[in-house]
């Protein structure tokens, strides 16, 4: 219980900044709603072959856009030396790590909520046929990725290049996860049913989850103090 | 009772040692001034026994556990280089999120009260960028103090801190001595830390250049430390 309530400690910290600050929420949504937006005049909206495509894209401007709001995640911490305050406290490297890791989910998942009507109007797609399997594979995916960022984030923070670093290290990692909401979110919003080997594709997305999760906290006491 | 121990601590960066083989203790209670010159690895030893970095080779204690143990951290202080509180939040939730994060009691009523003795009780509500430097180093302060350490690590406490918050620093750190706690402070203010200090540990490009205590020839001429152990 102590665990969780220091965990949504950093997690209400981090928001906080955020929602005042707006700096990382701001970048991300106006890159991903470009990008939705210079996609759709560059394919037909109305082929097939884009709504083929619809989880792909969107998938690759979540992650994209969510480099933006990983980077600042231990960034920001650096400023005053926070960082040095937050390691020295008696809070567990865990903690600390899944309180991070749950504030860039929401941003993210607020980021993609966002995203998804635009993209409705824009590519003119029902996405909204299937909204528990949707919300299911965005949940995990968005998880994945932020798990995974969060992790970066922490390694890449005393980076000179952290900007550049950060995508660089991150995308092979996500590979994985990106590749299974991306199989998973086309069909989901072409209204097919979820069987068969796209089981498979769901069943990669919860390994991966509970994977990174377990690897995260193991290693992030190694990488926060050497 | 020793409250820190440091045995055979060394620290490489990369195949540089930056400390060699440091072992001193400190009992509770004394305020031991870690001295040296720039680059003698004082920051380097502060941050390993704060529980920041950790060791090549040795071992730290904090009253018996290791320094990196999360338990024994509820009863350190810190006051780094940085001031360590957010920007983006007011002086308040500052002080209620380390109050919170240390456990404290009633983490609330703590901050409040840390913000009246710091004088920023009027302005608890305003964001910490708002502040003028001034307020920030006595907000920093209070952050340091909130959870009523028993052990104090200081890195330069008083490097550009203004007159008023070298006065607060100074009487809370007097407050904290009498009560029976520990503080090892690193600085190059000779004097200032001589007068507060009981023991002074001196690093020389990261050996062990002398441990013991402070005597009447250090208070009265400060550099003779460095002339008898130290580099001249």
């Amino acid at each position: 219980m102590r665990f969780v309530r220091q965990c949504l400690t950093v997690a209400t910290k981090d928001l906080r900044s955020e929602f005042r600050t707006k700096e990382a929420i701001n970048a991300s949504l106006s890159f991903a709603l470009v990008i939705l937006l210079l996609f759709s005049f560059a394919f037909d909206p109305t082929a097939d072959t884009t709504r083929e495509i619809a989880g792909g894209l969107l998938w690759l401007v979540f992650a994209f856009a969510g480099a933006l709001i990983l980077n600042r995640s231990f960034a920001r911490e650096l400023e005053n030396d926070c960082l040095d305050a937050l390691i020295a406290s008696p809070i567990p490297g865990p903690a600390l790590y899944l309180g991070k890791t749950a504030a860039n989910f929401v941003l993210l998942l607020g980021i993609e909520v966002v995203c998804m009507p635009v993209f409705g109007v824009f590519y003119n797609i029902r996405w909204y046929q299937q909204p528990g399997w949707l919300a299911l594979v965005m949940v995990l995916a968005t998880w994945g990725v932020a798990l995974v960022g969060t992790l970066f984030s922490a390694l890449t923070v005393n980076l000179r290049l952290r900007e550049l670093m950060l995508p660089m290290l991150v995308f092979p990692m996500m590979i994985p996860c990106l590749m299974a909401a991306m199989q998973l979110s086309t069909p989901i919003i072409a209204g097919q049913p979820i069987a068969g080997e796209l089981l498979a594709w769901l069943r990669l997305l919860v390994a991966f989850d509970i994977i990174f999760t377990a690897l995260a906290v193991f290693m992030i006491d190694i990488i926060l103090i050497g | 009772m020793t409250a820190l121990a440091v045995e055979g601590v060394w620290k490489y960066y990369g195949d540089y040692p930056a400390l060699r083989n440091i072992s001193f203790e400190v009992k509770e209670g004394q305020c031991v001034a870690l001295l040296g010159r720039n680059g003698a690895g004082k920051t380097t030893l502060l941050r390993i026994l704060s529980g920041l970095s950790r060791a090549s080779k040795g071992r730290v204690a904090v009253f018996g556990k290791d320094s990196l143990d999360k338990e024994g951290r509820s009863r350190v202080g810190l006051i780094g280089h940085g001031i360590a509180v957010y920007d983006e939040l007011s002086a308040y939730e500052n002080l209620r999120l380390f109050a919170r994060l240390y456990s404290v009691d009633d983490p609330d009523k703590q901050a409040l009260k840390w913000l009246e003795m710091t004088g920023l009780d009027r302005v608890k509500d305003s964001l910490v960028r708002e502040f003028s430097r001034g307020m920030r180093q006595r907000l920093a302060v209070a952050r340091a103090f909130l959870h009523a350490p028993s052990v104090f690590f200081l890195d330069e406490p008083f490097t550009a801190l203004d007159d008023r918050a070298i006065a607060l620093l100074q009487s809370l750190l007097r407050d904290a001595l009498s009560r029976g706690s520990t503080v090892i402070m690193s600085t190059h203010q000779l004097r200032e830390a001589l007068e507060l200090a009981t023991n002074v540990v001196l690093i020389n490009r990261g050996k062990l250049a002398h441990s013991g205590e402070r005597t009447a020839e250090m208070l009265a001429d400060p550099g003779y430390l460095y002339r008898v152990y130290g580099e001249g």
